[in-house]
């Protein structure tokens, strides 16, 4: 058989975690609304070249990069920010100048460019993506994939204007 | 009987270290890496296999091999060691200088690159107390309990550096080689019990 204690410190837990639930109840609705930005990624920015050409397509394609841009706060999408894309691929290593292209997103804040199958590299399938066109805040992004097999990654922005 | 037995010991060394390499260099990710990041993987493999043969040194596992010769042999396997860990963290940095300098400043987003770190760092450091403990003045029982203490930081770093990467190395050559480092340097510590104070120095 349990009994139930009431002592000072389980009235204290109880009482701060009921009020808590309810500041959060609270606090949720506004923050739905207030989209946050993107944080760049731990690594993101290795082995980037600024100002990367925006390419129709890097090397010989088979693989697919997605993803969205979208404004910190209203989560409006951005039209025609830049988005370069890089990784170690079967094509060449991430610091070759080949490996990168950038793509521009279109009226929905949505990009897509085709490149060379990534491959595992330094560890880990991952691709590098940057944001870094002056409006908003600069952020890089370093997403893996969950398989080395697979043939796409997306990976999205929320940007902080400066 | 005593030969079939020898031979098969020495051969199970041997496989233990020669078929993860083996297995490497078939990995279809080769086709996609210049010279020296190829190099450079293969030091850090090659570094996994020696640090098998380390604690077997150790204890005198290795049958017709006479202790004095075994100590020679662990002392410069331990400098091929040493000589690995830099063409395996050279040759990854010529490959990617961004992604070796997080790492040696612990700030990778790749949570295999610390315990590689650390196990390099320990390895130099058990390099050094090598070469200089006599010069230090080091006691033998003292030199021992730190070479012990490195060394299980040397080997449980490798270990997760190694399992923890997805890499040329197939999975589970990789994992077995793991385990018998792990087995092997656990033995070799149980059986010498190196913390117990000694009458004679061996």
């Amino acid at each position: 058989m349990t009994t139930v204690v009431l002592n000072r410190r389980r009235l204290l837990a109880a009482g701060g975690s009921i009020a808590a639930t309810g500041v959060c109840g609270l606090l949720l609705p506004a923050r739905a609304q207030s989209l946050a930005p993107t944080p760049s990624m731990r690594g993101g920015s290795n082995n980037y070249r600024p100002g990367a050409p925006i390419v129709n397509r890097i090397g010989g394609g088979g693989f697919w990069m997605t993803g969205t841009v979208r404004r910190a706060g209203d989560g409006a999408p951005l039209a025609g920010r830049r988005i370069q894309i890089w990784a170690h691929t079967t094509e060449g290593h991430e610091r070759d100048p080949h490996s990168h292209g950038a793509t521009l997103t279109d009226s929905n804040g949505m990009f897509r460019l085709e490149m060379p199958q990534i491959v595992p590299a330094f560890g880990q399938p991952h691709g590098h993506l940057a944001y870094d066109s002056g409006d908003f805040q600069t952020v890089f992004l370093r997403p893996l994939m969950r398989s080395a097999k697979d043939t796409s990654l997306e990976a999205h922005f929320v940007l902080q204007p400066v | 009987m005593r030969l079939a037995r020898v031979t098969l010991i020495w051969a199970a060394l041997a496989a233990a270290i020669c078929v993860p390499i083996a297995a490497a260099a078939a990995s279809p990710l080769l086709a996609w890496r210049d010279p020296v990041y190829i190099a450079a993987g293969f030091a850090g493999i090659i570094a996994l296999g020696l640090m098998l043969v380390q604690p077997v040194l150790t204890g005198g596992y290795l049958p017709g091999l006479s202790a004095p010769r075994g100590r020679r042999a662990h002392r410069w396997i331990g400098g091929v060691l040493v000589v690995a860990v830099i063409v395996h963290v050279g040759g990854l940095w010529i490959t990617s200088p961004p992604d070796v300098i997080d790492a040696l400043l612990f700030v990778s987003p790749t949570p295999f690159s610390a315990w590689g770190v650390i196990a390099m760092w320990a390895i130099f450091a058990v390099a050094l107390l090598a070469a200089l403990r006599r010069r230090l003045g080091m006691g033998p029982r003292t030199w021992r309990i730190a070479h012990m203490f490195l060394a299980v930081v040397i080997v449980a770093g490798s270990v997760v550096h190694g399992i923890l990467i997805e890499g040329t190395m197939e999975t589970v050559s990789k994992a077995t080689l793991c385990a018998l480092v792990l087995a092997a340097t656990i033995k070799v510590m149980a059986d010498l019990r190196v913390w117990r104070k000694r009458a004679t120095s061996r």
